[in-house]
């Protein structure tokens, strides 16, 4: 059972981050690259590293999104659509 | 049955391949600071699942592991404590590079690698 | 098109160099001396639950005192880069709801943070998790409220103290104890307590509060003023 949990995973996590890749809006790749830190999350949880889980949860997903968008945003002069 | 610990390893070197192949191709500055962050990502995978021991839990002595036998039942806490902090640092790196990324795009008004000539060979 | 050539052969390439790593892998059967080394030490010397803790702490507490000095670097160079802020910050339309909400909750979020900061050395959790809790109690602060103002003063005093609260007492482990940073230097007390494990729960909270103090800084100068 576990191990089919981690192919989806990982098919997942793949597909985000090609998504993050090729997408042609910035904020859309940021949310994709966001979406991997957030399953990666899941994986150490997993692996058996609650601390892991925790500070990728925490930071890969919620903070280091939050920078690029402020970032985007500072790029933009203060509009986050294309 | 494929292991976890074998699965996770190879999904971690998809990620980082991917990371570093969008770190090359990509034209968008901001894009290739996600590459960095993809790859990073991956790196914390390997090294994590490199600490993985098949049926043990993780290094916390509580009801499930006792004091006793904890050496029978935990996994490596020494990738775990390393990945820790290397995913604090991948934040404050981050932001650093999306800094430089702000202050080229005042400098030439442009977030397209092919704008920035001045190193090129 | 040469480029893109070059390129899928390098990565290609270094896929290559990963395969070693997949084929010669087998799954260990048991832990290495030294992680067993680390388990028994965290039990039997340190009186502490969570062995990624004391690891991170006590075992390898230089590396991590490195590390924070990285994040520091790390969070000048963002205030440096980016002095001049901008003029509108990123906020959320006014609401009187979420204004009231966020309000309450982040009080909550810093709780939580501190929490997680002094039980680190009993639940999975720390001073790296919990100064980033807290640092995204002040995100919410900035986001719903574009009155917020963060004193830098403050952030920068609760930084530097907890700095070198961090390396004094590493320099008390030597005078006291057998090390730089050893955490001997208080009453290890009993396992399984708040109050024992030494200085780890000590030392914890200050790079607690240092780390949040850093990624507070950081969004501030990000996110403009």
């Amino acid at each position: 059972m576990i191990p089919v949990i981690v192919i989806v995973l990982g098919i997942v996590m793949l597909g985000a981050a090609f998504a993050a890749i090729y997408f042609k809006s910035l904020l859309a790749s940021i949310i994709s690259a966001g979406v991997i830190s957030l399953f990666a999350s899941v994986l150490y949880l997993i692996l058996g590293s609650p601390d892991v889980a925790m500070t990728e949860a925490t930071i890969g997903s919620g903070l280091t999104t939050v920078v690029f968008l402020f970032a985007l945003y500072r790029v933009r002069k203060g509009n986050l659509d294309d | 049955m494929i292991s976890i610990s074998m699965l996770s390893l190879i999904l971690g070197i998809a990620l980082l391949v991917t990371g570093i192949f969008a770190m090359l191709t990509r034209k968008n500055l901001i894009k290739i600071v996600i590459g960095f962050s993809i790859a990073d990502t991956g790196t914390h995978i390997i090294i994590v699942s490199l600490g993985y021991l098949k049926g043990r839990t993780a290094p916390i002595i509580d009801s499930a592991v006792s004091a006793a036998n904890a050496v029978q039942k935990v996994v490596d806490p020494i990738p775990s404590a390393l990945v820790l902090t290397a995913i604090v640092i991948g934040l404050a790196v981050t932001a650093v590079m999306l800094s430089f990324v702000v202050e080229m795009y005042k400098k030439n008004k442009s977030l397209s690698i092919d704008d920035y000539q001045e190193l090129k060979w | 098109m040469i480029k893109y050539l070059a390129v899928i052969v390098s990565v290609v390439g270094l896929g290559m160099i990963f395969l070693p790593i997949v084929t010669g892998f087998h799954e260990a059967e048991q832990l290495s001396p030294l992680a067993a080394q680390y388990v028994e030490g965290s039990i039997n010397d340190l009186e502490t639950q969570n062995v990624v803790t004391s690891v991170i702490v006590t075992y390898r507490g230089l590396d991590t005192l490195g590390e924070v000095t990285v994040l520091f670097l790390a969070t000048v160079g963002v205030g440096l880069l980016l002095k001049d802020g901008v003029k509108n910050r990123l906020t959320m339309p006014f609401s009187e709801m979420l204004e009231t909400t966020s309000s309450v909750l982040v009080a909550m979020i810093m709780v939580l943070g501190i929490y997680i900061f002094t039980h680190g050395h009993l639940t999975p959790g720390g001073g790296f998790q919990g100064g980033v809790v807290i640092a995204s109690g002040f995100l919410l602060l900035l986001l719903t409220s574009s009155e917020t103002k963060i004193n830098h003063l403050t952030l920068h005093l609760v930084e530097s103290l907890s700095g070198a609260a961090y390396v004094g007492i590493g320099v008390a482990g030597i005078v006291l104890t057998i090390g730089f940073l050893s955490p001997e230097v208080l009453p290890l007390g009993e396992f399984g307590r708040l109050l024992s494990a030494g200085a780890i729960p000590v030392i914890y909270s200050l790079i607690g509060l240092k780390v949040g103090s850093e990624l507070t800084s950081i969004l501030v100068t990000m996110g403009g003023e």
